[in-house]
């Protein structure tokens, strides 16, 4: 099984909500994060002091899937994330251990 | 006759609903971990002054002179001197004056909070706000309005309350200011207002209420209470464009914190003029406090004082700019008691009662806002601990946060503490 973790624009999350669900992807958690890559941070300016804000608004998605779709499903959002302009955000996928639905007990691949 | 008691009274309750929108314009522009605590300033003031007003505040403002200081009549204690009245004789006198002038008090020790967000105990601002307005507020009111009062009877034009109010309030901000010292951080850490909608709102309800402040100080429902309204509404557009456009040159953008400044420094510049100046003179006042005002707010960067909301930038800079614009604007058109000035033909010899007035409230109330200021954070002290001021005022001071969207606070997660709680009111009760 692998966790996949998205950092995507957070516009871009009805779309990339979307091709998941085409690709039967049952589940998935979504939190706000705040960060910078290439992008970098903006300026801002209150009654004329300018802030330099280093950390940019984003969505951090996550979902778990079976080792065969893995790659499918970060196919899906690299495309419906993409707009092509810097700050796009990042993908990556880790293995994981175990998996339990809490409400059953179910493990592995059938609690997914 | 009734109708300017009607019109009175309306503006009475207008002019109280500025503290509240005041509290809100503050509110918004504090970081949100303090937002209950500056909105509590404002409102502790309406609680607190609301008392005094009636209890002996009205006395020492409208008694019968003493020395052109103060005033004093023993029947107005408790103004019970006025609940013996003849209706027909004086429709707006006894109770209604009170009322209206009450709302006066309230927002002008309101305004001094701003300077002191983040970091006041709020004891101790009570109780400063208690003696600053005993010791400055009524008798400046009395200065300024009261019969026989040292700045009135100099000649000195203060329609709706530049002096007594905006240079009043802001001159014992920056007292405060310097008493409480900086806040930790300041000015190198980012302090961004956390909700900019709140001060929108906030300069949209000052801006509502403002009406009865400058065109209820007509103190009649007549054509002078319409000059009053129609400059009020001129002088702060103008106000609005002027301080976008020094943002848009300085900065880069217009903002909407600038717009919602600008609207409250255009209204602190046309208060003391909203009745003595025509349609030029508004759109020329309004329009110069939206330049300068912004200018001035950034003198604290420059001088070190930490003035968090800029009160002294806005209202002691924009009450300045009112007061003394009197003296080169002002004209005999429309109120009977009004003065021609230098740009109408008057001469200058309306410059001097206009400086000298701004001139001894700025420095009366700066030295009394000090010395109370001092004396209170020499004793009981007046600042929050560094580690409160670090984690939030609000919970230490009001036991309260302002907002409930974080983890562990919303829902199902207050559980516990809900069930503690109604342990505790089943043992009290039993």
């Amino acid at each position: 099984m692998k966790l996949i973790t998205a950092i995507i624009k957070p516009f871009t999350l009805d779309d990339v909500k979307s091709a998941l669900e085409q690709l039967g992807v049952l589940g998935m958690t979504i939190s706000e994060a705040q960060g910078y890559g290439r992008q970098k941070g903006h300026t801002e300016v209150y009654r004329g002091a300018e802030y330099a804000v280093d950390f940019v608004s984003k969505l951090r998605v996550e979902v778990l899937t079976d080792d065969a779709s893995a790659d499918k499903v970060v196919e899906a959002i690299v495309t419906a994330a993409q707009t092509g302009k810097i700050g796009d955000g990042k993908v990556w996928v880790t293995p994981v251990e175990q998996v339990i639905r809490v409400r059953t007990g179910e493990r592995g691949a059938d609690a997914l | 006759m009734e109708g300017n008691t009607a019109w009175l009274l309306t503006s009475a309750a207008l002019v109280l609903l500025m503290t509240p929108g005041l509290a809100f314009f503050y509110g918004g522009m504090v970081r949100s971990k303090s937002v209950l605590n500056i909105m509590m300033m404002c409102f502790g003031a309406i609680g607190l002054i609301g008392v005094l007003w009636v209890l002996y505040g009205y006395g020492l403002a409208y008694g019968d002179d003493v020395g052109g200081l103060f005033g004093w009549s023993n029947d107005l204690l408790g103004i019970t001197g006025l609940l013996d009245f003849d209706p027909e004789a004086d429709p707006t006198g006894g109770t209604v004056d009170v009322a209206f002038q009450a709302m006066f008090a309230i927002i002008t020790v309101a305004l001094i909070a701003g300077a002191i967000a983040d970091r006041a105990r709020f004891g101790p601002w009570l109780l400063f706000a208690g003696l600053w307005a005993t010791l400055v507020y009524f008798p400046v009111a009395h200065w300024v309005w009261g019969d026989g009062g040292w700045i009135g009877e100099m000649g000195a034009l203060d329609f709706a309350g530049g002096t007594a109010v905006h240079i009043n309030s802001g001159a014992a901000a920056l007292a405060l200011a310097i008493v409480l010292g900086k806040r930790k951080g300041w000015p190198q850490e980012p302090m961004k207002p956390h909700n900019l909608p709140f001060v929108m709102l906030g300069a949209g309800l000052l801006w509502f209420g403002w009406f009865g402040f400058n065109a209820g100080s007509a103190y009649a429902a007549d054509g002078v209470a319409g000059v009053a309204f129609v400059n009020t509404v001129t002088a702060t557009c103008a106000a609005m464009l002027g301080w976008l456009l020094v943002e848009r040159v300085r900065d880069g953008k217009p903002t909407s914190l600038g717009a919602a400044s600008g609207i409250v420094a255009g209204l602190v510049a046309i208060t003391p003029s909203c009745a003595f100046v025509d349609t030029w003179g508004a759109l020329a006042i309004g329009f110069l406090a939206g330049l300068i005002c912004p200018l001035a707010v950034a003198l604290k960067y420059k001088l070190g004082y930490d003035d968090a909301l800029d009160v002294v930038g806005i209202h002691f800079v924009g009450g300045w700019i009112g007061t003394v614009s009197l003296g080169f604007l002002s004209t005999a058109r429309v109120v009977p008691d009004g003065v021609d000035a230098l740009f109408y033909g008057g001469g200058a010899g309306q410059i001097w009662p206009q400086v000298a007035g701004a001139l001894g409230v700025s420095v009366y109330s700066f030295v009394a806002a000090l010395v109370i200021g001092l004396v209170i954070k020499k004793t009981i002290g007046f600042r929050v601990d560094e580690d409160v001021e670090i984690a939030g005022i609000d919970e230490a001071e009001h036991a309260e946060v302002g907002y409930e969207f974080g983890f562990g606070r919303g829902g199902r997660s207050g559980g516990s503490s809900i069930a503690a709680a109604s342990k505790k009111l089943e043992e009290s009760t039993a």
